[in-house]
């Protein structure tokens, strides 16, 4: 007997006759027995589980809030405390997949509120109910566009994080995508000239980061005036920026695809968060994921179910948009609680102060001998010259409590000794101006 | 109503702390800066709080009642792998590798754990879901053919009728070309029909074992010397997992590259549709393809190694879902070897028990010794009564039950596809069979009540043609 396990011996005796074999191995005929057993230990209470978990999380150090200056992709930032509550709710947590839409309204609605947030954030006509992870995310808008224009040839900016055009790579090289890469200027913006001379007639689609990896913040206008109609403008935005920066339909994307952590999620050691996925009506056939959809019930009244399913993979089987069936509804639960909450002059205020407290920074970097290496406008995050011994002092400051702007020299070796540094709403004046006296040291 | 239309302009929901920062003025360029701010909405805490708790109370769910979803094992999820989580979610992926011990340890753990469970050498956590993990497990033989320079020649993975449909579709993702084989007259896979299809042009056979029909391929260990003799490799779809744990290994059946749904196995919180987790398991000479980072045990500690020349690359962003491994690490602590065991005997004594009682009233399609989940076979039952599947699954939620999968497997016309988990008690299965009796019955003496169900529900059902005809994909004002 277990206590998640109901069955007494007596209703197993039962059961047993009941299906007409003398035991439970009987039932198990067919399989070949292999092992006796595994070799893993007896299970324990949950008061020893507990005690075994905890004494590794302690094995781990986690950072004041304040005290975090490091980004490239996964941000803190203020989660007020209702939404980990609502978010709690079993109703939500131990639900499957909406296929009963009957008994799932609660998270039908949801998803679907949750579209319309990410199309009014992107500047979209429609967003899927979730995708694994922004770089996924990001490799399936990829093959989305080769599945509107029958091409293969993708122009992918070196500002796009490094780990998204990794998992890309991954992703497209099996049916023969050729990603090209289109290299920065001293803005730390997408080299423009070098875009225009690799454009052509084979090319599938164009891809930026808004903003960028270092922070910059592309001229989307300008880039897309460049790049013919019918070549796809793929833009890999950042949330919490969009609700200061103008949005990337304005400008004529096709797809925005991106990391939704920033609204309401905790880092998590990066997983889970949540990729989202936008696009405009015309390409939805050719869209990867699930999509929730309005209609009426049997008396009119009005309802959500998943619709377009014949992309799917339990439909169309091999000729699917995507494998992807489980996602991560999960998040999208958490992302819409926190937009609900911040509301658009609340996440406008968020966006502002991680702006404002980026500039300040650096600002204050500069002065202590930290010189920003592009002249570009930034959002939140900025690219400073170190010293090259400045990994080391990295690593002692964490055990200073501070979690610094990542060295990025590995990855952007060009670049020389370099780091990224991000601030958020939640860096104080004090925290910022601490990390200056220990950067300085 | 939508949350959009509790909105009221100039309301909010929030509040900020002080700010002391001197503003530095915002120099973005004009036309980069938002003109026309996102329609969020406009409501206070209580709004929120109010909005969606009651969309929740609109959702069925485990901890609620029976969901015997077939393939899915919506198993009873423990609160406690909730907390464990809890104690993670403060990290940062890319802090500091000395500050993160503890949670490579976790995962050094659970990967020899489920090493042990799968009868793999190695293994990575990275794929966040099921359909992930096939799809790294396909890029994996791919990278293993063309190192070995015969991925000129495989193009085929070969898969089962009966497959879930994310088999064939991972298989196109990954670049290959899909043979779907018909299933025998016993459910399982057809000797003679895979000997017609099996040379040197197959890459992979993707199999579930039990399949979705909840019968065990007895000739598995066949079919793999089949496969090998060829040069082909397996690839076992865990989804099914549940029914075997304690008795054999995916890799003593000589599986090559297995994947599991943390999600299913190993209690984790299903969320709507996720965050899952699918991490995939291979034998040795498979260890070099693994996306990187891998987790390997370097003397008593655990490290992170990048160093993969011959890696397929990353298939997402750092670790995988890892709070969801947290939670599965935390169900294996509790349950033990001797427990998983004991999860598996009594999924399918569940399952058995659940066919025996139900095969009175409906037919069971290949009705024998089930594994964790069966199949019932509606299609004289509609003829005779005009009562379809998809009716009667919708009568099973006016009785408080969620349905079973329906209209899967493809191989059974009007299939119901039913997966008890071994965490429902002997009083829930009798009570669910007596609902399925009562429907039966419903459907002989007024099919028009069953056709028109379900009338408790929050809704009832739903035009889902017009849905999709004339999508309305977002609200709008």
């Amino acid at each position: 007997m277990h206590r998640y396990i109901p069955h007494t011996e007596e209703e197993i005796k039962e059961m047993l006759q009941e299906i007409g074999v003398g035991s439970i191995d009987e039932l198990f005929v067919d399989v070949p027995k292999t092992i006796d057993g595994y070799k893993i230990p007896d299970g324990k209470d949950e008061f020893t589980v507990r005690k075994i978990v905890e004494t590794l999380a302690q094995k781990n150090k986690a950072f004041q809030p304040e005290n975090v200056f490091l980004g490239a992709g996964i941000y803190y930032h203020y989660i007020p405390t209702v939404v980990k509550h609502l978010a709690a709710n079993p109703n939500f947590l131990t639900a499957y997949t909406p296929y009963q839409a009957e008994v799932s309204q609660g998270t039908l609605q949801m998803l679907f509120e949750y579209q319309t947030m990410m199309c009014e954030l992107t500047g979209m006509e429609v967003a899927n109910s979730s995708m694994y992870d922004g770089a996924s995310s990001f490799a399936e808008s990829l093959l989305m566009a080769t599945r509107i224009t029958g091409k293969y040839k993708m122009l992918v900016a070196k500002t796009i994080n490094p780990e998204y055009r990794t998992v890309a790579r991954t992703y497209t090289s099996p049916i023969g995508i050729k990603i090209e890469e289109i290299g920065y200027t001293e803005l730390g913006a997408v080299n423009l000239d070098e875009l225009k001379a690799k454009l052509d007639d084979e090319t599938a689609a164009v891809a930026v980061a808004y903003p960028n990896f270092f922070g910059v913040i592309e001229d989307l206008k300008t880039i897309r005036s460049f790049i013919r109609q019918n070549v796809i403008f793929i833009v890999v935005a950042e949330p919490v920026s969009l609700a200061l920066l103008e949005a990337p339909g304005t400008f004529g994307a096709d797809i925005v695809v991106g990391e939704g952590q920033s609204l309401g999620v905790t880092p998590n050691l990066g997983g889970p968060g949540i990729g989202f996925f936008t696009t405009l009506e015309k390409h939805v056939r050719k869209m990867p994921g699930r999509l929730i959809g309005q209609t009426k019930d049997l008396d009119g009244k009005t309802g959500y179910v998943m619709i377009l399913q014949t992309r799917e993979q339990h439909i169309r089987r091999e000729k699917a948009t995507s494998n992807i069936c489980s996602n991560q509804a999960y998040i999208a639960l958490i992302n819409a609680i926190y937009l609900s909450i911040m509301g658009p002059q609340g996440l406008k205020e968020v966006a502002y102060r991680s702006y404002n407290n980026a500039h300040y920074l650096a600002k204050k970097l500069e002065e202590a001998g930290f010189p920003r290496i592009f002249t570009g406008e930034f959002f939140n995050e900025f690219v400073v010259r170190v010293s090259t011994d400045y990994r080391n002092r990295w690593h002692e400051m964490a055990k200073d409590g501070i979690l610094g702007p990542i060295p990025i020299d590995r990855v952007y070796k060009e670049l020389g000794p370099s780091a990224l540094v991000c601030a958020t709403e939640v860096n104080t004046k004090e925290s910022m101006d601490r990390l200056v006296e220990v950067m300085r040291k | 109503m939508t949350i959009f239309e509790l909105s009221k302009p100039g309301r909010k929901g929030y509040e900020l702390p002080t700010y002391d920062v001197p503003d530095s003025g915002c120099n973005i360029p004009e036309h980069l800066l938002r003109k026309k701010p996102p329609m969020l909405p406009e409501v206070s805490e209580v709004d929120v709080v109010r909005h969606y708790t009651n969309l929740a109370l609109k959702n069925y769910s485990v901890d609620r009642g029976f969901y015997p979803l077939g393939s899915c094992t919506m198993k009873y999820n423990p609160k406690i792998n909730e907390d464990m989580a809890i104690l993670f979610t403060q990290l940062h992926p890319f802090q500091p590798r000395e500050t993160i011990e503890g949670a490579v340890e976790l995962m050094g753990h659970l990967k020899e754990l489920l090493c042990e469970i799968t009868g793999t050498d190695d293994m990575t956590l990275q794929p966040a879901a099921g359909a992930h993990g096939e799809l790294t497990g396909l890029l994996i033989a791919r990278a293993y053919f063309e190192d070995i320079g015969e991925l000129g020649k495989r193009k085929k993975v070969i898969v089962p009728d009966s497959a879930h449909g994310t088999n064939p579709a991972s298989a196109g993702m990954a670049g290959f070309e899909v043979i779907e084989i018909k299933s025998g007259p016993d459910g399982c896979v057809d000797l003679e029909e895979l000997k017609k299809h099996l040379d040197e042009t197959v890459a992979v056979i993707m199999l579930t074992n039990p399949n979705t029909l909840g019968l065990f391929e007895k000739d598995i260990l066949t079919i793999a010397k089949m496969a090998h003799d060829v040069g082909a490799l397996l690839y076992y779809d865990g989804a099914n997992l549940n029914a075997i744990m304690g008795r054999t290994r995916p890799g003593d059946m000589g599986f090559d590259i297995v994947h599991l749904n943390l999600h299913k196995t190993f209690s984790t919180p299903h969320g709507m549709g996720g965050p899952g987790s699918g991490p995939i398991g291979v034998k040795a000479p498979l260890a070099q393809y693994l996306p990187v980072p891998v987790v390997r045990k370097s003397g008593e500690k655990y490290e992170l190694d990048y160093n993969l020349p011959k890696s397929i690359g990353m298939v997402r962003t750092f670790y995988g879902n890892f709070l969801v491994l947290v939670k599965a690490y935390t169900y294996i602590l509790t349950m033990g070897g001797k427990g998983l065991k004991h999860v598996s005997d009594m999924a399918v004594l569940n399952a058995n028990y659940l066919r025996a009682k139900l095969s009175k009233t409906f037919k069971i399609a290949y009705d024998r010794i089930c594994m964790h989940e069966f199949v019932i076979d509606n299609e004289e039952f509609a003829k005779k009564t005009g009562v379809k599947t998809l009716d009667i699954a919708k009568r099973l939620l006016d009785y408080g039950l969620h349905a079973p999968t329906i209209y899967f497997p493809l191989i059974v016309h009007e299939a119901m596809m039913i997966e008890p988990t071994e965490t429902e008690s002997k009083q829930t299965l009798d009570a669910f069979v007596e609902a399925m009796e009562k429907i039966a019955k419903e459907a002989q003496e007024n099919p028009q009540l069953v056709k028109g169900a379900p009338y408790t529900t929050p809704v009832r059902r739903l035009d889902d043609v017009n849905a999709t005809k004339y999508p309305v994909f977002r609200f709008k004002r």
